[in-house]
């Protein structure tokens, strides 16, 4: 067959034809070009960006929150991750087995899950903070439309024994109380986040870049002793519960570091199970909290006076007939003796004598001493809440108030304030700062008292618990002690409570080489005893005895039973 | 010459390929064990938490005086033994 023949070639077409569609195929390629540089020139950035998401994730990285330790490096405060189940109701679909299989693992009952899916129709938390392991099988289940995320939970195993120190942090783990807000920028940790190239399958095959590395939180060492703690705590409810009182405090500093070795409040409450929470468990009476301290405070004058060369532990004082009155007001002592020296006002606690005292020295050297003793000013704890108590300006001051705050009265402080003041005594002079915190270097206070003025009033609170003073219930076998009491009317409404009390007690020990200083105060005890030497000493000698056991102090006096007066027959100071 | 060239760039290619995927299996491997080791610290965690939790100095005691029938020795039981340096340890 010839082509050439074909009647097809033969027919001669007009030419434009051809032309007409070479020129659209070149239009074809023209648009085709177009696009092409459109897409790979101008819009490459977001089509870029759009194909990459197909594949490339951002993930987080979680950081964990840092532990809270003890000084030995017992773990108070932990963060562990746990599991949140959550579920958009709409689409959750279960049959009655799976539900009932659910409730068991969610430990909650059938009905509850279904109160909760018909309570909204997008977004409801089934169960929060979950342990792991039961979050796996829960997924296991495969029901549609139940999610689960990762939260962390913290907890404590200690418990109430030290809730108000550390404090407790929120469902979102942050800081909302105690150590656990002042160092909530430590303990805290930055989440970080990196980008990744995922397979179909969603496994992770490359590493892109890394956005911000995660920073998990730093550890904090407190300088609290567990050990110690414990102690303090239960012998501190002992003595609550045997006095029907109110609340408690005890505070327990190292003299040679002012490191806060225990803390205790009661009422408490268990930061593991926060509902039900009222005020007075929260707080940390120690830090936040301020009273009129009463007796605990002569020392201060009576070491100004001696400091000052105006008297000496000898001097005899004019106190016979055990009253005095200056301007209206009349003060009194419980016990009426013959003129008392020096020392004796302080073992007996006279009223009368810490007043004359008082009375001989210019107001702003009296100001000038429980100012530089830490009274009136916040301690730099960065403890929020930390007070500062209440010392008026000298200035203000009348005779009668110059007169009252030598024993106590007409001034405010914290139960830390005042056991840190106490340094001053334990440590021949020198005032420690205080710390909640380990303290790894040594410190050094700041002269207060010459070093023989506080060797002279150690001698005076020695004398303070031995039979004839004031607290001798507070001695320890094989420990020489020194301590004073305290008790005063509580404040209410601008005046005085009559029968409502604060019995405190300030001491250290071993009196020879003192290490460690404890404050302890019983809030309204009302089982019939509410001194100082009666209610608060009790709880000093039996934290002190156990304390420097656990250190292994040496002991400094001959290990002998100790032989205690009859009930209620000690020295009463007046309040 | 072309073809040298060839075998050449088909020979890198393929070494190409044959280095990604070793990436990307070390990488599976590398992620694998970096997920075994936030199990183990978030398992680490929980035995400190647990180990917390047996040791309180509240159980302990409880323990001590309910179960094991221990108290502290008081002062005529006691007799303190001074090393050379005068310190008790």
């Amino acid at each position: 067959m010839n082509y050439s023949a074909s009647p097809v070639l033969a027919l001669q077409l007009p030419l434009w034809r051809s032309r007409m569609l070479l020129v659209l195929i070149a239009a074809g390629f023209l648009v085709l070009a177009g696009r092409a540089v459109y897409l790979q020139g101008m819009r490459n950035d977001f089509l870029q960006q759009k194909g990459e998401s197909r594949y490339s994730r951002v993930l987080e990285i979680s950081a964990t929150r840092g532990k809270i330790t003890d000084r030995h490096g017992e773990a108070l405060a932990i963060s562990t991750p746990v599991k949140s189940v959550w579920a958009i109701p709409e689409e959750v679909q279960f049959s009655t087995q799976q539900r009932s299989k659910l409730a068991a693992l969610l430990e909650m009952p059938p009905k509850e899950i279904d109160r909760r899916l018909n309570d909204s129709t997008s977004f409801v938390y089934l169960k929060r903070q979950i342990p792991p392991e039961i979050a796996e099988r829960v997924s296991e289940l495969h029901i549609p439309g139940l999610f689960q995320n990762g939260e962390y939970r913290r907890y404590y195993p200690g418990g109430e024994v030290m809730a108000q120190v550390l404090g407790f942090t929120g469902a979102d783990d942050v800081g909302q109380d105690g150590i656990e807000l002042a160092f909530q920028s430590t303990l805290a940790g930055k989440s970080g986040s990196r980008r990744v190239i995922k397979d179909r399958m969603g496994q992770i095959v490359e590493d892109t870049e890394s956005i911000r590395a995660a920073q998990d939180g730093r550890d904090l060492t407190l300088a609290l002793d567990a050990k110690l703690q414990n102690l303090a705590f239960s012998q501190l409810k002992l003595a609550v519960d045997a006095n029907k009182a109110k609340a408690g405090a005890i505070v327990v500093l190292d003299a040679k570091t002012g490191e806060v070795l225990a803390l205790a409040n009661l009422p408490t409450y268990n930061p593991n199970n926060r509902s039900r929470l009222s005020g007075a468990q929260l707080r940390n009476r120690v830090i936040t909290d301020t009273f009129e301290p009463g007796s605990t405070l002569k020392p201060f004058t009576v070491a100004l006076a001696i400091d000052e060369g105006r008297v000496t532990p000898n001097t005899k004082i004019a106190t016979a007939g055990g009253s005095m009155t200056i301007g209206h007001a009349t003060i009194h002592d419980a016990h009426r003796f013959d003129d008392m020296t020096v020392a004796q006002v302080i073992q007996r606690s006279s009223n009368v004598g810490a007043a004359k005292i008082a009375l001989s020295l210019p107001a702003e050297d009296m100001w000038d001493m429980f100012d530089k003793v830490g009274f009136g000013t916040a301690p730099r704890l960065h403890f929020p809440g930390a007070a500062g108590g209440r010392l008026r300006p000298y200035k203000s001051w009348r005779p009668i108030e110059q007169a009252t705050m030598a024993y106590g009265h007409g001034i405010s402080v914290s139960l830390l304030q005042l056991a840190r003041a106490y340094t001053i005594f334990a440590d021949d002079g020198e005032l420690m700062p205080p710390s909640l915190l380990r303290v790894d270097a040594p410190v050094t206070g700041k002269q207060v008292i010459a070093p023989a003025t506080a060797r002279k009033l150690r001698d005076m609170l020695e004398l303070a618990v031995q039979p004839g003073g004031t607290a001798p219930r507070a001695r320890i076998v094989g420990y020489r002690v020194a301590g004073k009491t305290g008790t005063a009317h509580k404040e209410e409404n601008g005046g005085y409570a009559k029968n409502k009390y604060v019995a405190s007690f300030v001491g250290l020990a071993p009196a020879s080489a003192p290490r460690l200083v404890i404050a302890v105060m019983i809030d309204e005890p009302s089982a019939g005893q509410y001194y100082g030497g009666a209610v608060a000493a009790p709880v000093f000698s039996a934290v002190m005895g156990g304390a420097l056991r656990m250190l292994g102090v040496p002991p400094d006096a001959p290990l002998e039973p100790l032989t205690l007066p009859p009930d209620g027959s000690e020295i009463k100071e007046d309040v | 010459m072309n073809l040298i060239l060839l075998a050449l760039l088909t020979a890198c290619a393929l070494g190409l390929v044959t280095s990604q995927d070793k990436t990307r299996k070390l990488f599976a491997e590398l992620e694998g064990e970096q997920e075994s080791a936030r199990k183990l610290d978030v398992e680490w965690g929980q035995l400190q938490l647990e180990q917390s939790t047996w040791a309180m100095h509240a159980r302990v005691e409880k323990v001590a005086r309910e179960r094991l029938h221990m108290s502290v020795p008081d002062a005529k039981h006691t007799q303190v033994v001074m090393s050379a340096k005068g310190v008790q340890q």
